[in-house]
């Protein structure tokens, strides 16, 4: 009885190993599409060289995915003053799916107080997405990268 | 206490063994994920400014006429219904559409078509009342001409068209058949028209696939087991009848919002992104090169028909998925348009072309990752055991039922 009881005991401890590498394996198979777990989500942040602070926001506040809306990019100097002058490019994509953005979104206007109309933004899926912005002013030329997930 | 020390250790075992496999408990995540998917998530459909006449019901009504008429074709045979099959999902269950010839590819079902930002497999249309217009200049479709149709519609419904979109104009004199995509008779023919006949005749087509985008508005997606199991699991209920799945559908539906990241693509209440994508689905040899997205995107910015020409109704503020198109890049090659999964089940062959015949053909796709003869697929393998694969089918198939 003694030895069977620790047979017992040593199937019971193989198929915990078992299931822990299976589990493992799921987790790391799920972990390759999962961002980072130190992803920064700000919305507001200096841009790469430190030339502007950026931020960003949805025109509207939030959105849903799959709908086409715009997002408004506030760009100002280390100091405060707003940057009225901008030429602002967009792109951006799924790091962990090696594409880029579904559409071709633009800034379509200075809205005042370095506030910038970003128009024709959409996110398809869920999951890691970045938004890239491209700032050109007679202050500088800088990059301020945004991180969102769905 | 030895003995219920053993029976600890076995139940031990079998709790490992059978976590995983088809556990009816969602997380908070997964069923979030279950209820963004049932068609109770669907918003109203949205109404469409660039068609004025797309919700007055005597356009419907109309449209529904001319969905259904033959006599819009060359060869008087060949209607909408032709390949969108009524009782078949407004499909045709053919690898290839066949309207007067052999088309390049598979028909599309219908069910929530006015909901999408793009329309054909390539989106080389970007509103539901210019898809309309394709197929009944194409060659292999209906192969009919525009003066021949403005002509069609005085002769046998001048009083339902004219009801609607007003007056028709002053036909006499203009050629019977003539197009700009016609034979090379009916492109002759319509370049001799003056440019003011030709806009009317345009103005007149377009309004019949304004009409017949009315009438296709109402092609909805009905509820399926799969809804009524979502609504069951959101709402905190157990699904009861046949509403309840089996182990099996479980483990798919677990399958299909995790490890087979299929709702990356398909998601949503109409399980699409409404997005184009290389899937690596091979191409078919007797057909031309096939480009898909790449192609479509020139197509789409040079239609007369598109949001920003002469025939949208409303403002340009409803043209934001045109405006924002991307136009270039290597994504969009032989990228095609995420399928609806629902109803899919019961509608083999699958993909752009049919290239694929049953489900589990598709599972091998998904599952061996061929490498696309343009461009580059976005599938990873996924490594399904046969019994994964047996389970994501068994899925599917409750969006079927």
């Amino acid at each position: 009885m003694e030895t069977h009881l620790t047979a017992i005991w040593r199937y019971a401890a193989a198929a915990l190993v078992v299931v822990l590498i299976a589990a493992g394996g799921m987790m790391a198979m799920h972990g390759s599409s999962a961002p980072p777990a130190d992803l920064d989500l700000s919305r507001s942040k200096a841009t790469e060289k430190g030339v502007f602070l950026a931020s960003v926001e949805p025109e509207a506040g939030s959105f849903k995915q799959g709908e086409l809306h715009s997002w408004v990019l506030t760009v100002k100097k280390p100091d405060g003053t707003p940057v009225e002058d901008a030429t602002i490019a967009v792109d951006g994509g799924m790091p962990d799916h090696n594409h880029g953005l579904p559409t071709s979104p633009q800034a379509t206007a200075h809205l005042g107080e370095g506030r910038y109309r970003v128009e024709g933004v959409k996110f398809n899926m869920g999951g890691w997405w970045v938004l890239r912005f491209a700032i050109s002013s007679p202050a500088g030329d800088d990059e301020a990268v945004f991180n969102l997930t769905l | 206490m030895r003995s219920r020390t053993a029976a600890f250790a076995l139940g031990l075992i079998a709790a490992l063994t059978l976590s995983g496999c088809g556990e009816p408990d969602f997380t908070e995540a997964e069923k979030a994920m279950i209820a963004s998917l049932s068609l109770s998530a669907l918003p109203p459909l949205p109404a469409d400014p660039t068609n004025r006449y797309a919700d007055l019901p005597a356009a419907a009504a109309f449209g529904a006429t001319l969905f259904f008429e033959q006599r819009l074709s060359r060869d008087g045979n060949v209607s909408c219904a032709t390949c969108h099959i009524i009782d078949r999902q407004f499909q045709d269950d053919r690898p290839l559409a066949i309207g007067v010839a052999t088309t390049n590819r598979r028909t599309m079902p219908l069910a929530g078509v006015a909901r999408s930002p793009w329309f054909f497999w390539d989106g080389r249309k970007d509103s539901l009342w210019s898809q309309a217009l394709g197929p009944l200049e194409d060659a292999r479709e209906h192969a009919g001409n525009r003066t021949a149709y403005a002509h069609f519609i005085e002769k046998e419904f001048a009083d339902r068209y004219e009801r609607i979109f007003g007056p028709l104009p002053d036909l006499s004199g203009l050629p019977e058949n003539a197009g700009p995509l016609g034979t090379e008779a009916e492109k002759a023919a319509w370049k001799g028209m003056r440019g003011e006949q030709r806009a009317s005749i345009d103005r007149v087509f377009a309004n019949l696939g304004k009409a017949i985008a009315a009438f296709e508005r109402s092609i909805v997606h009905e509820p399926t087991r799969f809804d009524r199991f979502a609504d069951a699991v959101a709402a905190g209920r157990d699904p009861e009848g046949e509403a309840a799945f089996s182990d099996e559908e479980i483990q798919g539906l677990k399958l299909f919002i995790g490890k087979a990241n299929c709702v990356t693509c398909h998601n949503g209440p109409r399980f699409t992104d409404d997005h184009f994508h290389n899937t690596g689905v091979p191409a078919v040899k007797e057909l031309p090169e096939d480009s898909g997205r790449e192609t479509a995107v020139a197509q789409v910015a040079a239609d007369p028909f598109n949001c920003l020409g002469a025939f949208r109704d409303g403002g340009e503020e409803a043209c934001g998925e045109l405006r924002f198109m991307v136009k270039s890049g290597d994504a969009l090659k032989r990228a095609y348009k995420t399928p609806s999964l629902r109803g899919a089940a019961t509608r083999p062959p699958y993909m752009h072309s049919g290239q694929i015949a049953t489900l589990d053909d598709v599972m091998d796709h998904y599952n061996t990752v061929p490498a696309s003869t343009r461009g580059t697929t976005e599938l990873h393998p996924l490594g399904l055991s046969e019994r994964e694969r047996a389970a994501l089918i068994a899925f599917l198939k409750t969006l079927a039922e």
